[in-house]
């Protein structure tokens, strides 16, 4: 398919790429391109320019902050997060979950930037990174600032990586004993999702977080109140979930009904805290 | 810093063959394969990222060429269908391709061997489960899965 004339410049530096960025009207960056290209054939999206990240090697690792976080670069692939230790010792669930994106060719030049960045409300990585309380680190030409996860979603498709920044790394505290469950139903085998959720159980509580029922993902509070006196019996995780759908709006499409998606939203949450609490561990 | 422009000269690996070349900065790997190269052998199914019949190696990995700028590919090493057996000679997989009748209309068997041959070379002795998340990537729309899945399975000795 023939795309939209475009301008491609490829920065040998996370510098250059803010920089470029910044100078162009239009201009965009280019991660795996795993949803951008489509998007580009679809003409949904026309940039002028495209800043091409693959020569940011420091956006390629995987390792910790001084202060013990677990640290994805940006442009780590899910094959990456899959097959690696820091990531299997830390927090596992990154790679359970990258391990269900898409196929093997999307998951080799698929990223944890573009997932999050693109911002689809049906992504991923969205509700698992605000269950896990994830901080982000946007850089902009004259700063460098992080973000909460609950900050970083803003809307659909739509982040708090402004014009002219770009999102460098992802990171998250490591289990330390908490345990994260994430449960949905898809199209298909490792499908688009109709709706999910992400839950971690820890020392400082539950933590319940849905996927595809709102423009960014929602935590559920009120469940999350309901849980925190401690009783996370199959009984009693239901119980307190029973009517988390009716607080929800979520839209119907192709998939299905707003009517369905508040009912698997409800039973997605009940499995992602059930799996996160029997993987709690001390 | 190199200025943003409408075109690149890009340097791709091409099958063990160096290879320099203009390219519009617009231009999808696979038509950069099929129309300035020649190389007909990898597949438009889809043009959406979905259907995997243009599956070609990137640095050894599969990818879907439809869903990579040819621009992207500069500097790497790229392996299309042609490239599995450059001196005519059938490789294993595809000889047992051929003897389980692996292929009703052909259109999808490039992508089929592209990713099929990436799985075999990570992990020789795949099983049945192995294949077929390796496949995930890749419909067949004669739906000919089962002979495909044999086929694979035969070349890595487990059937």
């Amino acid at each position: 398919m023939l795309l939209r004339e475009v301008e491609y410049a490829r920065p040998a530096t996370v510098e250059e790429a803010v920089s470029l960025l910044a100078g162009y009207d239009g201009a965009r960056a280019l991660a795996g391109g795993q949803t951008l290209l489509n998007v580009m054939k679809a003409r949904a999206a026309a940039p002028d320019v495209l800043v091409d990240l693959a020569d940011l090697d420091d956006l390629r690792t995987i390792g910790f902050t001084a202060d013990g976080l677990l640290e994805v670069g940006a442009m780590v692939t899910y094959t990456q997060l899959v097959g690696s230790s820091e990531v299997e010792v830390a927090r596992p669930i990154l790679a359970e979950v990258a391990e269900t994106i898409a196929d093997v060719q999307v998951r080799n030049r698929g990223t944890v930037g573009g997932n999050v960045c693109v911002a689809d409300p049906t992504n991923h990585l969205p509700p698992l990174l605000v269950a896990l309380d994830a901080r982000f680190t946007i850089r902009g030409q004259e700063s460098e600032r992080t973000v909460s996860a609950d900050e970083f979603f803003l809307g659909v498709y739509l982040t708090a990586v402004g014009e002219g920044e770009l999102l460098t790394k992802v990171a998250v505290p490591p289990s330390s004993g908490a345990g994260d469950g994430f449960s949905g139903l898809t199209v298909g085998k490792h499908g688009t999702y109709v709706a999910n959720a992400a839950a971690t159980v820890s020392d400082a509580g539950v933590r319940v977080v849905l996927g595809c029922v709102d423009a960014v993902p929602v935590r559920a509070t009120a469940l999350e109140e309901r849980l925190a006196a401690g009783d996370l019996s199959e009984d009693a995780v239901r119980a307190a979930a029973e009517g988390l759908g009716e607080t929800l709006d979520p839209p119907s499409d192709a998939h299905g009904s707003g009517e369905f998606r508040r009912h698997l939203a409800e039973v997605s949450a009940v499995r992602a805290v059930l799996q996160a609490a029997s993987r709690r561990k001390g | 810093m190199a200025a943003p422009a409408t075109s690149r000269v890009i340097a791709v690996e091409l099958n063990g063959e160096q290879v320099e070349l203009e390219v519009p900065a617009r231009r999808l790997l696979v038509h950069f394969l099929r129309d300035d190269l020649g190389l007909t052998g990898t597949h438009i199914g889809c043009d959406t990222g979905n259907c995997g019949a243009c599956t070609v190696h990137l640095n050894g990995e599969p990818v879907k060429s439809c869903m990579l700028l040819a621009v992207q590919a500069d500097g790497a090493r790229v392996t299309t269908v042609e490239g599995l057996a450059p001196d005519g000679e059938l490789t294993p997989l595809q000889t047992s391709f051929n003897e389980h009748h692996a292929l009703q209309c052909g259109y999808c068997t490039p992508g089929m061997l592209m990713s099929a041959s990436a799985l075999l070379e990570r992990n020789p002795r795949p099983s049945e489960e192995d294949v077929r998340l390796a496949l995930q990537g890749n419909i067949c729309r004669c739906t000919g899965y089962v002979n495909i899945v044999e086929a694979v399975l035969a070349t890595g000795g487990s059937r």
